[in-house]
């Protein structure tokens, strides 16, 4: 036997008897950072290949909604903090070693750069919209002669944005199921995955769906094999990371993740979007709101059974 | 600091000494006592801890906090500064010993070691109070501090090592 007890009662709140300090504002901030990312991302890119015009909804629709989501998410961040009124310490200064500084300064720059993007869209998408101020045309005429350099600078962002998601938690060496490196990339792959699915989901144009499908196709391949890494990695690691998968491999997140995340989340959509590819019917909507839940579900899972995991001494 | 498992019955008198010396809310604690059991009866072995923050070396609260409030005062205790403290709660992740808590008015709280105190020359309120004389607190690199003669002959060992922050409770075994 060996037992180890708290003979001196202590019960703090949301620390014993398993950490419980994060709750949903942190995935659902994850989430939405990860969409706006992938949003983002594939905005820049087919702006930068000149297919702007081919890919309408990537590239003029869907980032409507990134700025959408990363203040939602900064909402959901600004709530999850115990000492609100001090948020401005955030900006006071630049801690390289910090991930979260990152994060917060990264924030500062995409949030505006979303939204530039989108202003400089206003016009063709709303044609009745007018900036009423004229140094805010010549901004506009500025923005939109130059959009290309821009959506360089915003795919790097988005990248940035997209890792730093996963960063923020595999930084935590004393959370072993996320002291892992392979989180930053899958968090990332998962991210651009969400905003992929939210564009085919806005996309009117069923080209641009077939193409968006073949690419989020390529990446759900790629998730499920940075998952099957993930437990690897741990699998073949110290105590507490073997006891970190076993929350999944028979623990209590067993179902809910291997159902809801890889089979509903991953495999199904990836055969729908095949089955679709391969000139099948499948309703539009369904692989996409597949992969939004599963993405969503995935950032829950691993952010309540992280905090569950910890040193054993 | 350190702390002699031999010495120690698991009394609580330090753990409520914090609490009366640092205005610790009701329902939450700055240091607290583990009791371990190994073996089999009737051949069991017992073994208390008086635990708190390790005031690590290598500390990860102090790298992960964004705002710099988490930081290192000079002599190497790690100490937050209430009014840089966001309550992220970054750096209640990034403790292997769980020894940081969010204080209802919002910072996030710790042993500081009694460093008001400490400033004075006085001990911490926890080894002041222990009957036993089980802790031992002190500047390790003083070879004549009442830590580092505690250590000198003794055998020790620290709680996680291999979590890689340099924790600086040492445990007298």
């Amino acid at each position: 036997m060996n037992e180890e007890l708290f003979v001196s009662g202590r019960d703090i709140p949301n620390i014993d008897p398993y950490l419980n300090i994060w709750h949903w504002q942190i995935p659902l901030y994850l989430f939405l950072g990860g969409l706006a990312a992938g949003i983002l991302f594939f905005a820049g890119f087919y702006t930068v290949r000149g297919k702007a015009d081919r890919m309408q909804a990537t590239v003029k629709w869907a980032p409507l909604l990134a700025p959408i989501a990363l203040v939602l998410g900064l909402g959901a961040l600004f709530w999850d903090l115990k000492h609100e009124l001090y948020f401005w310490q955030l900006y006071t200064t630049v801690r390289l070693d910090s991930p979260m500084s990152w994060g917060a300064w990264t924030l500062m720059v995409i949030t505006p750069l979303s939204l530039v993007w989108v202003a400089s869209y206003m016009k063709e998408i709303f044609p009745w919209w007018d900036w009423k101020f004229s140094f805010l045309n010549k901004f506009e005429a500025w923005v939109i002669k130059n959009r290309v350099g821009l959506a360089w600078v915003m795919m790097v962002y988005a990248v940035i944005l997209g890792v730093y998601t996963g960063i923020l938690l595999s930084a935590f060496n004393a959370r072993p199921l996320w002291n892992t490196s392979i989180l930053g990339p899958l968090f990332l792959v998962s991210g651009f995955s969400t905003g992929l699915a939210t564009t085919i989901l806005l996309s009117k144009d069923p080209k641009e769906r077939k193409r968006l499908s073949q690419i989020d196709l390529i990446f759900i391949v790629i998730e499920l094999f940075l998952i099957t890494h993930l437990f690897m990695g741990f699998l073949a690691g110290s105590e507490t990371a073997i006891e970190a998968a076993n929350l999944f491999l028979g623990g209590p997140f067993t179902v809910t993740f291997w159902v809801f995340v890889v089979a509903l989340g991953l495999i199904f959509p990836a055969v729908l979007e095949t089955l679709e590819l391969l000139g099948y019917h499948v309703p539009k909507w369904l692989p996409a709101v597949l992969i939004l839940f599963g993405g969503l579900m995935f950032r829950f899972i691993m952010v309540e059974a992280g905090q569950i995991t910890r040193y054993l001494y | 600091m350190a702390i002699d498992t031999k010495k120690c019955v698991g009394c609580g008198d330090c753990v409520v000494a914090c609490q009366t010396e640092n205005n610790v809310p009701h329902g939450y604690c700055r240091d607290w006592i583990v009791e371990r059991v190994d073996g089999t009866y009737p051949s069991l072995s017992l073994e208390f801890r008086s635990e708190r923050c390790n005031h690590c070396d290598n500390s990860p609260c102090v790298r992960c906090c964004p705002t710099g409030a988490s930081h290192k005062a000079e002599g190497g205790i790690v100490l937050v500064t209430h009014h840089k403290c966001i309550g992220c709660g970054a750096c209640i992740q990034s403790c292997p010993y769980d020894a940081r808590y969010p204080h209802p008015e919002g910072y996030v709280d710790k042993c500081t070691f009694c460093i008001h105190r400490v400033e004075k020359g006085q001990k911490t309120a926890c080894v002041d109070v222990c009957p036993t004389h089980c802790l031992h607190f002190g500047d390790l690199d003083d070879p004549n501090s009442d830590v580092s003669l505690a250590l000198k002959d003794r055998k020790w060992k620290v709680l996680a090592p291999e979590a890689g922050t340099k924790p600086q409770l040492y445990f007298l075994t």
